[in-house]
């Protein structure tokens, strides 16, 4: 026993300096990722000024339970960076994209995040999906000064100065939709989500919201996530007969959700559904027999008829399969790059806090129409859209605001938000 | 063991375990901030699979729920950091999350020693309250194994359904400052670095003397054979209670270093998936080893951490092959091959066969 | 933790008296207390058709099966490959029939993949109860990832079949969705077939035999390899055909298991290991307090409050409702 003792001590030696050494030279080489992660700690940012190539990286949960959306939206950086690289690059130089995978895991996501900045010298970020993962990654981006590029509608209350937000706030989907099923079609709402932040912040908007435009709550109710039997939640919605359901379930739950509000006899003309998470890729996961009829709010839908749609959706295809859809987030994931991109040519420059100001402002015709971007909190502007799905699965747009929304993340336009900041 | 003479071989022994703190300690001087970073998380990491090891590979008690007590010290540590970023102000998900006031029971957490303090000793409670009904009532084996798992679900869907108090599905993040010393600043990381090389190193002498003791010998009677250890007139319900609290504690330990390093703790650290992992890490080092359990951390998450980056789309298949391989061909682990290769007896899975028969 | 309790309380109160007060305004009550029963009974279903094949595997066999989901999930796909082949190669008056087709081909292809598993890993594992755990686990970590690379990771759609959609009028403000009756109807027809194959033929007297008494089964001439080869087999083929009726209630994506493995080890668990009677309790038990917390309190609370049930319960009784009588002591 002795001797066993012996080599425990040996091994424990070898495997220390093991990982010792694999920590000390930084990572090695990668044979599966697009480059090869060598990261001299004094080079500038985007592997240095000199090199003809600048890295960016792509961060999303490749595995885990947000795979199921965040695979698409990392296709579509990935086009984009693609299509840069074809047309030339930015400065020049071609874009390498380093992936990364959050593995649906927040700390993850933290980690991930310091090491594309600190490892890989990355010139930016393009990642996140879920709230949970951006406030994870938040204060890493602000420790070290990157840039992350988040593509996702969400709960707004937050501008951090290394975040920018292309997907919508509360005041570019939320408000207006509840404004708009207000006027059309009717004033007793069912608010259902699942139990995490944006579904609560959000409700707790859309209350104060109700409150103040002459709406009613008849029920609230938040299922654990990915739970998978509704009958009693639609026994509740049955006993509160509202008109209109607010949902804000996310990815599996809605799959559950509808097809047993369908069983109860419940269809989109008894009481109208309005999602703010089922979009096009969601869609064919849960089947057009059940959500036809519903509606969702959204800034892009695959019909939406632009001139840079057309060939986005045919590039779209054409890259990843005829079967595939593009919905709000891809698209968004999407011109966050462009955006990016054109920010970077404007400045002449990969250096953050250059590339920061020079997006200020910064226009850009993406498939989901002119999207520009506010300096003040580095949102963008968006055209606010309600859609009614489809038999063939799209969505058909019922209405659109006339022009952008501007992008008012803590809500500051309306009166009625006041309460919501107070811990601001 | 009882005389510790100095034989050639113990010296080779002593001057391992000297060389290999050595190491760990002078790694700041040739690591970047980022690895340095890594591996002080992987080394609070091994502190759980520590105690982990003292419950299942000396007692034989299988946890499926240490991930609970790695997050109520992780959330004692991260809501005394929450509240020091937040300064006189309430914490920003509580506003949005309708509270007006701070809840009285995060108030005690504005000192970092009650912090540190409840980070050790809520987990340890918890596993006493619960071991005390658990061991009592005999429940051993796959049950305790499944109930672990109900504490598990009832623990995180608790934490997430309330968000006015524990920050929901984000969990705590966004610290700024640890008793008034930026977080941010290197030197900051690397004295949080030292002192979770001696909180591991302490961990280990600790386990280590437990393993030695008397105490040991009574854990090991019982995972050979309870019910003989009970004829003789032991208590085993008393021996496990305490095993189980001590190593909850260790967990504790180690969720709170962690939210150090990492800056976040959701309650999804807490879960089943993470829990497992846990055990996969003993599992691999070599259970029956401390040395083992802690290589098994500390190399598993590093071999996670590597081959995530290089194969973002299979790594999942390279991480189960290696946990089926290694539990179905290796029950010792890796600690076990490499002392194998000069003693090719079997030894293992004995205990785990005679409990069995008893189901 | 006082707080957390302060709020239960105070939403159970809320909750109940804001709907007694709302039903009874409206004179449904009856209509309520029918529609959550036949609620109570379809979760219950449900949970007794992932938890029959665990019944077997870890009842039985004493395989805690981590991989038990994701064979859930294998039958999932299987439904939705037979759907894709008749979209495909039969004319379209034929799809709705489909479903018929698709839960003996569920059930063959998990029962397939049971049996190389056996043969590739679970014969190493035997009385290693929780060493199989763990292997499983790995097992599952990689079926995940073959879904998501075979199929992609967002969930696939699975239209069901038309006759089954609707439901029934059972009185006014009652309608019980023919899905919901007919998974019950399959629970049936499953745990009759499985009664006959266990208790009324000589393949499942041979099973019974080796899981008794492994050594005294060899001596009498039972090859206990093939027998048990072939119970794992019939418990993952459960599983599949547990994903293909799943199909009609929700999601089929590649973390389809994770969502029900929990839930299947406990009605086993709190059912009591090795007798399909206490497994039908525990999940009547389970299915039905659930839906009354649920409606009672929220979903989350629900939960919470019915896994401290069976904590609870375990304490009183550990071996679960019904326990198999043992004199062995180790």
């Amino acid at each position: 026993m002795k001797r066993t003792r012996l080599y425990h001590a040996l091994l424990l030696i070898i495997a220390i300096s093991l990982v010792i050494a694999g920590c000390g030279n930084n990572g090695g080489n990668s044979p599966a990722a697009p480059v090869s992660t060598n990261g001299e700690t004094t080079a500038a940012a985007g592997g240095g000024e000199d090199s003809d190539e600048i890295k960016v990286g792509i961060l999303h949960s490749l595995s885990g339970t947000m795979a199921i959306s965040e695979v698409s939206v990392h296709d579509a950086e990935l086009m984009a960076i693609e299509e840069i690289n074809a047309a030339g690059g930015v400065l020049g130089k071609q874009l390498v994209p380093v992936i990364e995978d959050g593995a649906s895991d927040w700390p993850t996501f933290a980690e991930k995040a310091r090491k594309l900045i600190s490892e890989d010298q990355v010139a930016t970020v393009f990642g996140g999906w879920t709230s949970s993962s951006r406030k994870a990654m938040l204060p890493v981006f602000e420790e070290l000064n990157g840039l992350l590029w988040y593509p996702v509608q969400y709960e707004g209350l937050e501008a951090s100065p290394n975040i920018f937000y292309t997907g919508a706030t509360t005041n570019q989907q939320i408000v207006p939709a509840v404004s708009w099923l207000l006027e059309n079609r009717g004033k007793k709402f069912y608010l259902l989500g699942s139990d995490y932040v944006f579904p609560r912040t959000a409700n707790q908007i859309i209350k104060e919201q109700l409150k103040a435009e002459g709406g009613e709550m008849v029920g609230e109710e938040y299922t654990p996530l990915g739970h998978t039997d509704y009958s009693t939640i639609i026994a509740k919605i049955q006993a509160a007969q509202p008109e209109v359901i607010f949902n804000t379930l996310n990815g599996d739950s809605n799959v559950a959700f509808f097809k047993q509000l369908k069983d109860a006899g419940i269809t989109a003309q008894d009481i109208t559904t309005l999602s703010v998470s089922v979009a096009e890729e969601e869609i064919r996961g849960i089947g057009v027999d059940v959500l036809e009829g519903h509606l969702a709010a959204w800034n892009y839908y695959q019909t939406t008829d632009t001139e840079a749609n057309k060939t986005f959706v045919a590039n779209y295809k054409a890259a990843y399969g005829d079967e595939r859809v593009t919905a709000d987030p891809i698209e968004a994931g999407y011109i966050a790059v462009y955006l990016w991109a054109a920010a970077v040519e404007k400045a002449g420059t990969t250096d953050v806090d250059a590339v920061k100001e020079a997006a200020k402002g910064l226009e850009f015709d993406g498939p989901g129409g002119k999207v520009t971007i506010d300096g003040d909190n580095q949102h963008i502007y968006k055209t606010v859209r309600i859609g009614e799905v489809q038999a063939d699965g799209q969505f058909k747009e019922l209405w659109a605001t006339s022009e952008p929304v501007k992008p008012d993340p803590y809500l500051t336009g309306y009166e009625w938000a006041a309460s919501l900041n107070s811990g601001n | 063991m009882q005389l510790r003479t100095l034989t050639p071989q113990r010296i080779y022994i002593l001057i391992g375990y000297a060389v290999a703190s050595a190491a760990l300690f002078s790694a700041p001087l040739f690591m970047s901030d980022f690895r340095l970073n890594l591996l002080a998380k992987f080394l609070a990491f091994a502190i759980v699979a520590l105690g982990l090891d003292l419950i299942w590979g000396y007692t034989g008690i299988l946890s499926l729920g240490h991930g609970v007590f790695f997050g109520l010290g992780a959330y004692a540590m991260a809501m005394y950091l929450k509240l020091e970023a937040s300064g006189d102000r309430l914490p920003d998900f509580m506003g949005w999350s309708g509270l007006t006031q701070l809840p009285w029971f995060w108030k005690p957490f504005e000192s970092f020693a009650f912090a540190a303090a409840m980070g050790i000793a809520l987990p340890a409670v918890l596993a006493l309250v619960l071991g005390y009904f658990t061991f009592r009532n005999r429940i051993r084996g796959v049950y305790f194994t499944i109930l672990t798992q109900a504490l598990v679900i009832i623990t995180v869907t608790l934490f997430i359904g309330q968000q006015a108090f524990t920050g929901g599905t984000n969990g705590l993040t966004g610290f700024s400052s640890v008793l008034g010393v930026p977080l941010s600043s290197p030197d900051t990381k690397r004295m949080l670095y030292w002192i979770t090389v001696i909180a591991l190193l302490g961990a280990f002498v600790l386990c280590r003397y437990l393993v030695k003791s008397r105490f040991g010998k009574v854990l090991r009677a019982i995972r050979d054979g309870e019910n003989r250890a009970r004829f003789i007139g032991y208590n085993p319900a008393v021996y496990q209670m305490l095993v189980f609290s001590i190593s909850a504690g260790l967990a504790g330990l180690a969720g709170m270093l962690f939210v150090l390093h990492v800056g976040i703790i959701s309650p999804f650290m807490m879960a089943i998936v993470p829990s497992i992992e846990m055990v996969l890490w003993v599992a691999i080092g070599g259970r029956g080893t401390l040395i083992g359990a802690a290589l098994g951390a500390i190399l598993l998450n590093y071999a996670k951490s590597e081959f995530s980056t290089s194969y973002p789309d299979a790594w999942l298949f390279f991480l189960g092959a290696l946990f089926v391989i290694v539990v179905v061909f290796l029950p010792k682990g890796a600690v076990g091959l490499f002392g194998r290769l000069k003693f090719p007896k079997r030894k293992g899975q004995k205990h785990e066969q005679v409990s069995h028969s008893a189901v | 933790m006082l707080p957390f309790l302060k709020s239960w309380k105070v939403l159970c109160l809320f909750d109940r008296k804001a709907y007694t007060q709302q039903v009874h305004k409206r004179g449904e009550f009856m209509e309520l207390i029918i529609g959550q029963l036949f609620n109570g009974m379809s979760v219950s279903s449900i949970l007794l058709l992932i938890a029959l094949g665990l019944a077997i595997t870890f009842g039985l066999m004493n395989v805690i099966n981590m991989a038990h989901g994701e064979l859930i999930m294998i039958g999932a796909y299987s439904t939705y490959l037979t759907q894709n082949l008749f979209i495909d190669y039969l004319p379209s008056s034929m799809f709705n029939w489909y479903f018929v087709l698709a839960i003996p081909a569920s059930f063959l292809i998990a029962f397939a993949i049971g049996l190389i598993l056996e043969f590739s890993l679970i014969r190493f594992l035997y009385g290693r109860p929780l060493d199989s755990l763990l292997a499983t686990w790995g097992v599952a970590l990689m079926l995940q990832q073959l879904a998501r690379t075979i199929f992609g990771a967002p969930n696939v759609g699975v239209k069901s079949p038309t006759w089954l959609d609707g439901g029934w009028m059972l009185m006014q403000g009652v309608v019980l969705p023919y899905k919901r009756l007919f998974i019950i109807g399959l629970v049936i027809v499953t745990l009759f077939a499985m009664y006959l194959y266990i208790y009324r033929s000589h393949a499942g007297r041979r099973m019974r035999a080796v899981m008794q008494n492994r050594e005294m089964a060899a001596c009498l001439g039972i090859s206990t390899r093939r027998v048990d080869a072939t119970t794992f087999a019939i418990g993952s083929g459960i599983a599949g055909i547990a994903g293909c009726a799943l199909t009609l209630m929700g999601p089929i994506g590649p973390a389809l298991g994770t969502y029900y493995i929990v839930d299947a080890f406990m009605v086993v668990v709190l059912g009591g290991v090795g007798k399909l009677v206490g497994t039908i309790i525990g999940a009547l038990g389970i299915g039905l307090t659930n839906t009354l917390f649920e409606f009672w309190t929220t979903a989350s609370l629900g939960k919470v409050l019915v896994f401290l049930c069976i904590v609870a319960f375990l304490q009183w009784k550990p071996k679960g409702l019904v326990a198999m009588r043992t004199r062995s002591l180790d």
